[in-house]
C-alpha cells in the first residue's frame, strides 16, 4: 500500500468525508408488522386513560350557564328588541335567579358570553392603536383606528372599533339576601396590564362622539387599571366566546339561590346576537369540555381497533420475508 | 437546429401541479370573496352588525357595494392564500440539486484512479431525471470498450498467431456452454510485466523464436512494416524507456508490438527513422537506418497509409497498412499467395470484436520511383484547389501491385465491468441501444461480451447488408425494393415479439435499414418493435443517424433518454437525449411534501376565514406567516431532497429492479400527488377542528383564563409546524444526525423564536407578545392538545403506509423490510 492510498483510507473514515460520501452512520426506520401493531396499541395504551383522565377532570368542573338577552327584555318591547335597547330612557336593570346544582369551590369564575359576534372580523381586528394604548396622546399611529379615531380633531383615547363597542353589561350577585363579593381584579392578562396598556393613558374623551357604541371608561383611572377594556381588547377567536368578568372568591353550596341583578345595556339585538351570563369551576385543565377526552378516547380507541384489524389481516395473509418470489426480478 | 432544452420531466409536472395549486387558490379566494360579499351585503340592511360601524366605513367593506368589496376581498384572498402556492419549492429545489452536484463531484466511488478525476456533474438542473432513465443510448468505442488499444493477434503468411483470448471470444465460448480451458496455453516462459497497448502471447514469435519459423522472412518484414508505416514519434524518457506518441492509439500498439517482437523503432528525424534490430545473420542486435523518402498519410478516404523508405543495403521499399478490403483490392498477382488464409483470418478476427488492418509491401525499382517521384513532389508543390485530389492520385499510382503480407488484430477492451453493469440496467428494466460503426458480425458478438445479449435472448435482425442487395441508394427501383425488405422484417420482428412475450428480445439493425425504417411510414412500427426489445444494436451506423434515432426514442417512448459517448460524433446524440449522463434515485417524494405543507398551512387559514365572516382576516400573526417557508419548514425539505436514501449504495446494486420505480416514476404519479394534496386537505381539517373544539370557548386554564385570538393562532400554528415535520419525519427512510437536526432542530426553532419574537416590545410583536411564555406553556390543555392534533395528523398517513407495506408493498417496501 502506497502512501497516498493510505491518505485517502484514513480520509475515507474523517467526519468530513463521511458527510460528503453520504455515508453518515443512519437509522433506517423499517415499518415492519410488529412496529406498526406496537405503535398503534402504544397510542391506544396512552390516548385512552389521558382521555379518560381527562373527561373526569372536565366532569368535575361545575359550569352553570344562563341566557339573558331574551329574558331581560320586558315582554312589551320583545317585539322590537333593539328600539328598547337603543332607548336610553328605559331602565335596563334585569334580575335572574338560578339554583346551584352541585357545591361549587371557590374560585368561581364568572364569564360573559356572547354568540355570533364577530370580534374576529379584520375591520374590526385591525382597529386599534397599540401605539396609543401604551403611550397615548400621539397623533401618529392612529390612522388603523378608523373608523373611530378621532372626536373635535383630538384622537379619541383609546380610539378604534373595538374599544368604542366596549361590552358594558354589569352583574351582582346576591346569595340569601347577602351581596356575593365578586373581585374584578387580575382578570386581565399580566403582560397586557403591564406592558401595553400605559400607566399614564387616560381616556378623557372617551365615548363622547355622537354615536356612542359600548360601556364608558372612568376618565381617571388609566388604560392599565381598566381590566374591563384590556379583557375586552383580546379580541376573540371565534364568534361565540366568553370572557372573564369576576371571580366570586366564596363556595357556593347545592340548591343556593343566587340571584343576579344585571343592566343589560349591551346591544346585540341587532345582529341577534346571544348574551349568556357563565359561573363556572375549573380544574387542572381549565373549564368545562368533554371534546378534548373524548377525541383522545377516539383517537386511541381507533388505534386500538386498526392494531387489531391489522393483526388479524397479517395472520390471514401470511407472508415470509425470506421468500423472494413476489419480487419482480424473480 | 437548437439542440431541445433540458428541463426536466419532474419540473415540467411540477407546473402543471403549480397550476392545479393556483386553481385551488383562485376558487378558494373566489369563494371566501363570494361569501363575504354576501356578509357585507347584509351589514347594510338591518343585519346591523353596529361594531363594525358599517355607516362609514371604506371601500373595502362598504355595504352599499358588496361586490366592490369582494372583488377587493378576491385580491387580499390572493394574497392570503398565496402560501399554498409553494414559490420557495423552486428555490429549494435549486439548492438541493446544487447541494447533489456537489455530492456527485465529491463521490469517491465515481472517482477514476487513472486519469485521477472524479465526475462532475456539469448541470445541476438533471440529478432527479438520472433515477427516470428508460432508455440508455451509447456508442461503442470509448464507452464501452476503453479507447485503449492492444495488439493481441496477427496473420503472418497465411499462419495465425496470437493465442490469447480476447473477451469476446470468451463471451462465445461462454454462450456456446464450452468450459473455459484453463490453461489457455499461455507460456510459462511469458511472465513478463505486461505492456501497456501490448497482449501478444505466442511462443512462435516472442523471445527471438520467430528465427526458427519456417517463414521467418515474413515474419520479419512484417514488423519492419509495423516499425516503420506510422507516423509515430519515439520519446526516450529513461534510457531503455521508450514511449511513443502517435495520432491513434492503434498505431500506438503497431509500433509497441514491433519493439516487444525485436524490432525497437527508437529514433526520428526529417529523412530518417533508425530501427535497433535483430542481425539475424550474426544474432546481434544492430541499429539499422532507414532513409524515409516519402510518407503517404492516412486519410478516410483512403483508408490506408504508406511510407516509401530505402533500406540500409539500399532496396527502395514501399510498405502500407490499410482497411483489408482497400490493401486486397492492390495486390499483384503474386503478392496474393497467402489471400485466402489471411481474408479467413480477418474474418475471424473480427467475429471476435477485433480492429484488424491488412499490411504489405512492394520493392520498388530505382527508375519507376524517379519518375513517380517527380510527378508527385510536382502534385504536392502544386497550389491548385483539387491538390489533396491530384496526391491521392498519385500516391494510388504507386500504392499498387503490392504484396501482401499478413493482417494484425488490434482489441479494444471493454471498460473494466461493462458486461456487469450493462447485467445490472438490464434488471433495472432500462433499454439499452448501442450505435456502433462496427461491422455487423463484430457488433453481435461485442454485444454478447458486454452482455447486451444474454444468453436466452432471440435475435432479431433486420438487414440490407446481404449479398445481392448493394449500391441500393442509387437506384430507384431498387430502393423501393430494399424498403419492401426492411419492411417485411420488421412487420416478422413484431410478430415474433408479440407472440413470445416471456422471452427477451435483442434486436440489430443496420445502418442502411436504418435509413428506411427512420422513414415516416415506418418509424412507428419500427419503434413499436424496438421498444419491445431489451437491446437494440445499429451496427453501421454513421453519427447523424445516431442522432435522429435519438430524438424518435424521445418522442416515442415519452420516457427519459440517456446518451453516453465519448467522441465528436457522439455530440449530436447528446444533443438530443434529456439527459447527457449517469443513474440512481427516488425523487418527487420532496414535491409533493411541499405541496402538502402549504396546502395544510393555507387551508388552515380558509377555515379560520370561514369563522370569521370570511372577511380576511389571517388565523396567524404576520411574521409566523412569513416564517413558516423560511425557517420553520424549509430545511427538512433541502434534507429530504439532499440526504435522502431509500436503501444504500450497496443495496441499489444489488436490486436493480429498485429501479424501476424511477422509470416509471411511481412515486411522482398523479394518484400520489392527489394523494398527498388530500393529505394536506385533511390534516388542515383536523388540525382546525380539533384544535379550536379543544381550548377555545370554557376556561383553558386552571386559572380560568379563555383562550382568545392570539392563543388559537399560536397553538394552531404551533400543531402545523409540528404536524408538518413529523409527516416528514414519518416519510423519510433515512436517518442520520442531519435529518433529525433538521426536523427535530425545525421544531425546536419554532419554540425559541415564539420565546424571542413574544419577549420584544409589543407594539413589534402585536399579538404575539407574551403569549407562549405567559399563556400557552403553563397551560396543560395547550401540550395535550398539540400531542393530540399531532398524533390525529399522522395517523391517516401511518395507517396508510402501515397498510400499504404490508399488503401491497412497493418494489422498495419489499426490499427494505428484508433489509438486515
Amino acid at each position: 500500500m502506497t502512501d497516498t492510498d493510505r491518505g485517502t483510507q484514513r480520509d475515507r473514515h474523517s467526519a468530513f468525508s463521511l458527510f460528503t460520501q453520504q455515508s453518515l452512520p443512519a437509522c433506517k426506520p423499517v415499518l415492519t408488522p410488529e412496529w406498526v401493531i406496537m405503535t398503534f396499541l402504544f397510542i391506544g395504551f396512552i390516548f385512552i386513560p389521558v382521555g379518560l383522565v381527562t373527561l373526569r377532570a372536565s366532569h368535575s368542573v361545575v359550569e352553570i350557564v344562563e341566557r339573558y338577552d331574551i329574558g331581560c327584555v320586558p315582554e312589551p318591547f320583545r317585539i322590537d328588541k333593539v328600539s328598547y335597547i337603543q332607548d336610553d330612557s328605559i331602565p335596563k336593570n334585569c334580575s335572574l335567579s338560578f339554583k346551584v346544582p352541585k357545591y361549587m369551590k371557590a374560585p368561581i369564575y364568572i364569564y360573559y358570553q356572547l354568540d355570533n359576534y364577530y370580534q374576529n372580523h379584520r375591520r374590526y381586528v385591525k382597529s386599534r392603536s397599540d401605539k396609543q394604548l401604551l403611550h397615548g396622546q400621539n397623533e401618529h399611529g392612529i390612522s388603523s383606528c378608523q373608523p373611530v379615531e378621532v372626536n373635535n380633531d383630538r384622537p379619541i383615547i383609546p380610539c378604534g372599533l373595538i374599544a368604542w363597542s366596549l361590552f358594558n353589561d354589569t352583574f351582582t350577585f346576591i346569595r340569601n339576601r347577602a351581596e356575593l363579593k365578586v373581585n374584578r381584579k387580575n382578570i386581565a392578562w399580566k403582560s397586557d396590564r403591564g406592558h401595553k396598556f400605559g400607566k399614564n393613558v387616560y381616556p378623557f374623551n372617551f365615548q363622547n362622539g355622537t354615536l356612542i357604541g359600548g360601556g364608558k371608561l372612568n376618565p381617571t383611572i388609566p388604560l392599565s387599571d381598566q381590566e374591563d377594556l384590556i379583557v375586552w381588547m383580546r379580541t376573540s377567536a371565534l364568534p361565540s366566546f366568553r370572557k372573564l368578568y369576576g371571580r366570586i372568591e366564596k363556595d357556593l353550596d347545592v340548591d343556593d339561590v343566587v340571584v343576579v341583578h344585571l343592566m343589560n345595556n349591551y346591544n346585540t339585538y341587532s345582529f341577534g346576537g346571544k348574551k349568556k351570563l357563565v359561573l363556572s369551576t375549573t380544574s387542572w385543565l381549565g373549564g368545562k369540555n368533554d371534546f378534548l377526552g373524548l377525541a383522545y378516547v377516539f383517537i386511541g380507541s381507533s388505534s386500538v381497533t386498526i392494531a387489531v384489524v391489522f393483526t388479524l389481516l397479517h395472520l390471514l395473509s401470511p407472508r415470509h420475508y425470506e421468500d423472494t418470489s413476489y419480487l419482480p426480478w424473480n | 437546429m437548437d439542440p431541445p432544452s433540458k428541463r426536466t420531466r419532474i419540473e415540467r409536472r411540477m407546473d402543471r401541479i403549480i397550476y392545479v395549486l393556483f386553481s385551488a387558490l383562485i376558487l378558494v379566494s373566489f369563494v371566501g370573496s363570494l361569501l363575504f360579499g354576501i356578509e357585507t351585503k347584509k351589514d347594510g340592511g338591518d343585519y346591523g352588525r353596529w361594531y363594525l360601524r358599517p355607516d362609514i366605513t371604506t371601500v373595502f367593506f362598504d355595504p352599499r357595494r358588496p361586490s366592490v368589496a369582494a372583488f377587493l376581498h378576491f385580491l387580499t384572498g390572493l394574497m392570503l392564500y398565496g402560501y399554498l402556492i409553494p414559490i420557495s419549492l423552486y428555490v429549494s429545489i435549486e439548492i438541493c440539486k446544487v447541494l447533489q452536484s456537489i455530492f456527485i463531484n465529491q463521490d469517491q466511488a465515481m472517482y477514476d484512479e487513472e486519469t485521477k478525476r472524479s465526475a462532475h456533474a456539469r448541470t445541476s438542473n438533471l440529478n432527479e431525471e438520472l433515477g427516470q432513465v428508460c432508455t440508455i443510448l451509447s456508442d461503442k468505442t470509448g464507452t464501452l470498450t476503453c479507447n485503449s488499444m492492444e495488439f493481441v493477434k496477427c496473420s503472418i503468411a497465411g499462419t495465425a498467431y496470437g493465442r490469447g483470448m480476447t473477451e469476446v471470444e470468451i463471451a462465445l465460448a461462454r454462450k456456446r456452454g464450452e468450459t473455459l480451458d484453463e490453461q489457455r496455453d499461455i507460456d510459462t516462459v511469458e511472465s513478463r510485466e505486461p505492456v501497456k497497448g501490448f497482449n501478444f502471447r505466442d511462443g512462435r514469435i516472442m523471445n527471438r523464436k520467430w528465427v526458427n519459423e519456417p517463414n521467418r522472412d515474413y515474419i520479419e518484414k512484417f514488423f519492419r512494416v509495423l516499425a516503420l508505416c506510422h507516423t509515430a514519434v519515439p520519446e526516450v524518457l529513461d534510457p531503455g524507456k521508450i514511449f511513443y506518441e502517435a495520432e491513434s492509439p492503434d498505431e500506438a500498439a503497431f509500433v509497441i508490438a514491433a519493439r516487444e517482437v525485436g524490432f525497437q523503432f527508437f529514433k526520428r528525424n526529417q529523412t530518417s527513422i533508425q530501427l535497433r534490430e535483430l542481425d539475424r545473420s550474426s544474432g546481434e542486435i544492430v541499429d539499422r537506418v532507414y532513409e524515409l523518402l516519402h510518407v503517404l498519410e492516412f486519410s478516410s478516404a483512403r483508408r490506408r497509409m504508406s511510407v516509401i523508405v530505402r533500406n540500409p543495403e539500399r532496396q527502395l521499399l514501399l510498405l502500407a497498412k490499410g482497411a483489408d478490403s482497400v490493401i486486397f483490392e492492390r495486390l499483384s498477382e503474386e503478392g496474393r499467395m497467402f489471400e485466402a488464409e489471411t481474408k479467413e483470418h480477418i474474418e475471424r478476427y473480427s467475429e471476435a470484436g477485433l480492429r484488424t488492418l491488412a499490411v504489405a509491401y512492394r520493392e520498388l525499382d530505382d527508375d519507376e520511383y524517379k519518375r513517380w517521384e517527380q510527378e508527385y513532389v510536382k502534385a504536392k508543390t502544386s497550389v491548385s484547389a483539387d491538390r489533396d485530389d491530384l496526391l491521392d492520385e498519385k500516391a494510388d499510382m504507386i500504392e499498387r501491385d503490392l504484396i501482401l503480407l499478413g493482417a494484425t488484430a488490434i482489441e479494444d477492451k471493454l471498460q473494466k465491468g461493462v458486461p456487469d453493469c450493462i447485467d445490472k440496467l438490464a434488471q433495472a428494466g432500462i433499454h439499452i441501444w448501442v450505435l456502433t460503426g462496427d461491422k455487423k458480425g463484430t457488433a453481435i458478438n461485442i454485444g454478447y461480451a458486454c452482455s447486451l445479449l444474454r444468453h436466452g435472448m432471440k435475435e432479431i435482425l433486420v438487414m440490407l447488408e446481404k449479398p445481392g442487395i448493394e449500391a441500393i441508394e442509387r437506384d430507384k427501383e431498387e430502393f423501393a425494393k430494399a424498403y419492401k425488405i426492411v419492411e417485411k422484417q420488421i412487420d416478422e420482428g413484431i410478430s415474433q415479439v408479440t407472440g413470445e412475450s416471456n422471452t427477451q428480445f435483442g434486436l440489430i439493425i443496420d445502418g442502411k435499414s436504418l435509413i428506411f425504417a427512420l422513414d415516416k411510414n415506418l418509424i412507428i412500427r419500427f419503434m413499436e418493435l424496438a421498444m419491445k426489445c431489451a437491446t437494440v444494436i445499429c451496427c453501421r451506423s454513421s453519427p447523424k443517424q445516431k442522432a435522429i434515432v435519438t430524438r424518435w426514442v424521445k418522442s416515442k417512448t415519452g420516457r427519459t433518454t440517456l446518451a453516453i459517448g465519448d467522441g465528436a460524433n457522439d455530440v449530436g446524440m447528446i444533443q438530443e437525449a434529456d439527459i447527457g449522463v449517469g443513474i440512481t434515485g427516488v425523487e418527487g417524494m420532496q414535491i409533493c411534501y411541499f405541496f402538502y405543507k402549504n396546502i395544510t398551512f393555507g387551508f388552515t387559514l380558509f377555515w379560520f376565514e370561514a369563522y370569521s365572516s370570511f372577511s380576511a382576516q389571517p388565523a396567524y400573526n404576520d411574521w409566523y406567516m412569513s416564517s413558516y417557508n423560511v425557517l420553520f419548514t424549509s430545511l427538512p425539505v433541502i434534507a429530504l431532497g439532499v440526504f435522502e436514501q431509500d436503501f444504500s449504495a450497496r443495496h441499489c446494486l444489488k436490486y436493480p429492479s429498485l429501479y424501476k420505480e424511477g422509470i416509471d416514476n411511481v412515486l411522482f404519479r398523479w394518484i400520489h400527488i392527489l394523494g398527498w394534496m388530500f393529505n394536506g386537505v385533511l390534516s388542515s381539517v383536523i388540525i382546525f377542528f380539533l384544535t379550536t373544539n379543544s381550548i377555545t370557548g370554557q376556561a383553558f386554564r386552571k386559572d380560568g383564563q379563555v383562550a382568545d385570538y392570539s392563543i388559537l393562532g399560536l397553538t394552531m400554528y404551533t400543531c402545523v409546524v409540528l404536524a408538518v415535520n413529523c409527516q416528514m419525519a414519518l416519510s423519510i427512510n433515512y436517518f442520520t444526525w442531519i435529518q433529525h437536526l433538521f426536523i427535530w432542530g425545525s421544531i425546536t426553532l419554532w419554540f425559541k423564536f415564539l420565546l424571542v419574537y413574544g419577549s420584544i416590545p409589543p407594539t413589534l410583536s402585536t399579538t404575539a407578545y407574551k403569549v407562549f411564555i405567559e399563556a400557552c406553556a403553563p397551560s396543560i390543555r395547550y401540550w395535550l392538545t398539540i400531542i393530540l392534533v399531532v398524533i390525529a395528523t399522522l395517523l391517516p398517513l401511518f395507517s396508510y403506509r402501515a397498510f400499504q407495506t404490508r399488503f401491497q408493498p412497493m418494489v422498495h417496501d419489499s426490499i427494505q423490510t428484508r433489509r438486515p
